[in-house]
């Protein structure tokens, strides 16, 4: 069942507490360093892509697998149903893209949330904004690297859930605003972010623990 | 308040039944003829964000395409913004930046497509009486673009396969997921989940056509 995040008509709803001083976990820890060696690689060409994608979805879902296992205090039942529906989106996704690998598909990944407290709402949300709009930026990133043009119909058809998924935490941090369409993220040419795997993968590091490489992903 | 979504209004076969030609925004400028030969070389070795002149015919339709949907967008979010009294004051920077996003995908648009840019249609927002508030009932306004939101997501997605191995899918990409947290900020102010689903589907060009054109004067 689809949970709506809605604001109430009346404003009786207010998401308070600002997002500024919001400590999220991957600035607090160091550079992901791994030895190539003992690593697993993601693999050349669309392979390597797909199983790019497919770390971050493991780990998207394993963070909203822990948030909704485990409310923040507070939680209301509609926020808890909302993450609850993200987290069933990433799984979705996580699912989709280890049955197009097939035996291509890197093993499921160790991670580390150790830097969220996920008693509290603001480093949750904080924590859920940033891999929301990381996985944005991923897939936008990484879509010119996919050859296979059903692959980047799929891509597709992801990264605009994780788009609108940065909406929503948006919107559930400081409310229906300019930041909810991604202020701050957004250029002035009306852009959202793209990053490279290697960018990406130097921010989502720190919360993967088992040990991969990316070497055919530039 | 209709509750009706214009996607899920869509006949199939309205799409056959448009008649293209008329619409002078879908016919092809001939300039075109001449993009095409130009290599695409050209227009990576371009800076901007978009390169400008020298688009293969492909890239042509689909940039025109595209910027067709952004100046729908662009004129409706305009007149709404301007209206005094239609958007209550807490969702007032919200369409404020949304307007400012659609004005910016088009003149990037614009700008990448040169010569070549189709002109901005005319429009009616009400589409021909179906919505005579749009402007003055906050909720139409809002449906309607959760509406045109939704199309652009789906549109720009049906259209990145025509893109591939261009200089210009990346930035398409980067126009889509804007486009989408659009639809995800907006659908829960009239009540609907911001992500209805764990996939967005693609619509085809005709297909999002049908649903653009009753709003083109």
């Amino acid at each position: 069942m689809t949970q709506i995040f809605a604001p109430s008509r009346r404003g009786l709803l207010k998401w308070g507490g600002a997002a500024a001083g919001v400590m999220v976990a991957g600035s607090l820890l160091p550079n992901f360093g791994i030895s190539a060696a003992l690593a697993t690689d993601l693999g050349e060409g669309d392979v390597g892509v797909l199983n790019y994608a497919y770390a971050l979805e493991q780990l998207e879902a394993a963070f909203y697998s822990a948030v909704v296992d485990s409310p923040y205090s507070g939680a209301t039942k509609n926020e808890i149903a909302v993450l609850a529906d993200i987290r069933d989106h990433e799984i979705a996704h996580r699912q989709f893209l280890k049955k197009a690998l097939g035996k291509a598909a890197i093993p499921s990944l160790e991670v580390d949330f150790s830097a969220v407290d996920f008693t509290s709402r603001k480093s949750v949300l904080g924590t859920a904004g940033v891999f929301e709009n990381l996985g944005v930026a991923a897939y936008n990133g990484a879509g010119p690297l996919i050859q296979n043009v059903d692959y980047l119909a799929a891509a597709g058809s992801i990264v605009s859930v994780e788009a609108r998924h940065c909406a929503t935490i948006a919107a559930m941090t400081t409310g229906f605003n300019a930041k909810t369409v991604g202020a701050g993220i957004v250029d002035r040419k009306g852009l959202d972010d793209s990053q490279t795997p290697a960018q990406v993968l130097k921010a989502a590091g720190p919360f993967i623990t088992t040990p991969f490489t990316a070497m055919s992903l530039t | 308040m209709t509750e009706h979504f214009i996607l899920n209004d869509l006949d199939p076969e309205v799409g056959e039944r448009i008649n293209l030609a008329r619409r002078s925004l879908f016919r092809r400028p001939a300039v075109m003829a001449v993009a095409a030969s130009v290599p695409l070389a050209v227009a990576a070795a371009s800076t901007e964000a978009f390169a400008a002149g020298g688009l293969p015919k492909q890239v042509v339709d689909v940039l025109n395409f595209a910027l067709t949907l952004e100046y729908l967008e662009a004129a409706f979010y305009k007149e709404g913004v301007s209206r005094s009294g239609l958007i209550p004051s807490k969702y007032r920077a919200l369409f404020r930046t949304i307007s400012a996003h659609e004005a910016a995908h088009v003149k990037l648009l614009k700008a990448a497509l040169g010569s070549a840019a189709v002109k901005a249609p005319a429009v009616d927002f009400t589409a021909g009486g179906k919505y005579p508030d749009v402007f003055e009932n906050f909720e139409t306004f809002a449906t309607l673009s959760a509406t045109f939101e939704d199309l652009g997501v789906a549109a720009y997605a049906g259209q990145a396969g025509n893109l591939i191995g261009t200089s210009v899918l990346e930035t398409a990409l980067q126009i889509h997921s804007v486009e989408a947290r659009h639809a995800a900020a907006v659908r829960p102010i009239i009540g609907k989940a911001g992500t209805p689903n764990a996939f967005d589907k693609p619509l085809s060009k005709k297909a999002v056509l049908a649903a653009a054109t009753p709003f083109l004067a």
